[in-house]
């Protein structure tokens, strides 16, 4: 490891914009305001009010919403009398043995697996925080909801769902199902807990005067 | 805007893009180097972006054309068999009076995909180009293209619910084509050529070739 550099103490509010990399001041920020990049007016802070317990409240309601979207049939078609129903896993296992594995994986991926993934992401590093546990050992799960976030698409997946039950009316009687609501208040619950988390709540524990400045550099 | 302002790069300084910590790396020492308090690995600029982007856009361009061309699904029913691409499934749903879902799925499969692709071919140029003209507008540009780019995979949710409930033998089936494998590809390469590419770079060419002290990496 190289020696440290010069020791360094920069202000704790300043910041560099992740869009254009202008350094700037972060104003301190009433609760439910946010702070934009004086620059390009990238996304710099937001102060959501109460932000720890709501996004909590909110992400667990997600997952109990998340259970009952996949667990119920999505959508039924009722074809002169002959009735289908499926849940969201039946149809990525219909199109995979269809042998279209590539499709059936990125509906299984960015409908089902990367949103879980994301919402137990959160809360392992959530409830943690709430109880006043603050680990580092936090910090890569954060990173991989970071990571995950673009590819969860259950909104996106629920106007695909109507587009082809839009299709489907002239051929059959449709009948909505348990998760088809379920989804639509699962995308609710996602938006407004995504509102609700402040990131900065994460990295309140300050550095060490060592580590302040200084970068660390691995192997 | 003040010609005056300092960029984290200018400053000698990282900036984390999972925590924003700004750390200063250590004298000598460019590779390797994580955040001093998230471990996540840091660097001045996402590596290789342009060259990452180039790659990925070249191959989206290539799949971009089987998505279009190839049928993305088959309907077969009494009335014997039809075979669907992107383009005449949204005719289909003009001329059955859903013209508003038409134009979202034309929207969403045609058109994002294609000026998606566009756009980042501009993006990349211009900042090979060290153009300084338009940084606010290309900054949004990008924001843009980050923000719609899922919608894409609309067609691939609607593929998927009509294969899987659209499956009463003997009276009609639907099987997902060649095309939908080629298309999903587009999506997913477009967002991870969206992903590679560095929106700080759209800037630096302001900080000014012969004052730079850190030279940026065009690789």
């Amino acid at each position: 490891m190289p020696a440290p550099a010069a020791h360094l103490k920069l202000p704790a509010d300043l910041v560099a914009c992740h869009e254009c990399d202008l350094l700037q001041t972060e104003p301190a920020l009433l609760p439910g305001q946010t702070a934009r990049c004086a620059r390009c007016d990238a996304f710099i802070a937001r102060n959501p009010p109460d932000s720890l317990d709501r996004t909590l409240a909110l992400t667990l309601t997600a997952l109990v919403l998340y259970v009952i979207a996949n667990a119920w049939p999505l959508v039924g078609l009722d074809m002169q009398g002959r009735v289908v129903a499926v849940t969201l896993f039946e149809a990525v296992q219909v199109l995979w043995r269809d042998g279209m594995m590539p499709v059936a994986a990125l509906v299984f991926g960015t409908a089902i697996l990367f949103p879980l993934l994301e919402l137990v992401m959160i809360l392992l590093v959530l409830v943690p925080l709430r109880l006043g546990r603050v680990t580092p050992r936090m910090a890569p799960f954060f990173r991989l909801v970071r990571s995950l976030k673009p590819w969860g698409m259950v909104e996106v997946f629920l106007l695909g769902m109507l587009v082809s039950l839009v299709k489907l009316s002239h051929l059959a009687t449709v009948i909505l199902g348990t998760a088809f609501w379920a989804t639509a208040a699962l995308i609710l619950a996602l938006t407004f807990a995504g509102r609700a988390f402040d990131t900065r709540l994460l990295w309140q524990t300050p550095l060490s005067d060592e580590a302040a400045g200084v970068l660390v550099t691995s192997r | 805007m003040s010609r005056r302002a300092l960029t984290a790069r200018e400053a000698g300084l990282l900036s984390c893009h999972v925590c924003g910590q700004l750390a200063r790396p250590p004298e000598g020492a460019v590779h390797s180097l994580r955040c001093p308090r998230c471990r996540a690995p840091m660097h001045l600029r996402k590596p290789a972006s342009v060259s990452t982007t180039w790659a990925l856009l070249i191959a989206s361009i290539v799949m971009f054309l089987p998505a279009n061309l190839l049928p993305v699904m088959t309907t077969t029913s009494l009335l014997g068999s039809q075979q669907d691409t992107i383009m005449s499934g949204v005719v289909f749903l003009w001329q059955s009076g859903s013209w508003p879902l038409a134009a979202v799925v034309f929207f969403a499969s045609v058109m994002v995909p294609l000026l998606k692709i566009i756009a980042l071919v501009y993006l990349t140029l211009s900042v090979q180009r060290r153009s300084t003209q338009n940084l606010l507008q290309r900054t949004r540009l990008y924001r843009l293209v980050e923000f719609v780019g899922r919608w894409s995979m609309l067609d691939i949710y609607v593929i998927t619910m009509l294969v899987a409930l659209v499956s009463f033998r003997g009276l009609a089936t639907i099987e997902a084509g060649p095309g939908a494998i080629a298309f999903g590809a587009v999506v997913v390469l477009t967002m991870f050529a969206a992903m590679s590419f560095d929106p700080r770079l759209i800037w630096d060419p302001l900080a000014g070739r012969s004052t730079d002290p850190h030279p940026a990496h065009h690789d």
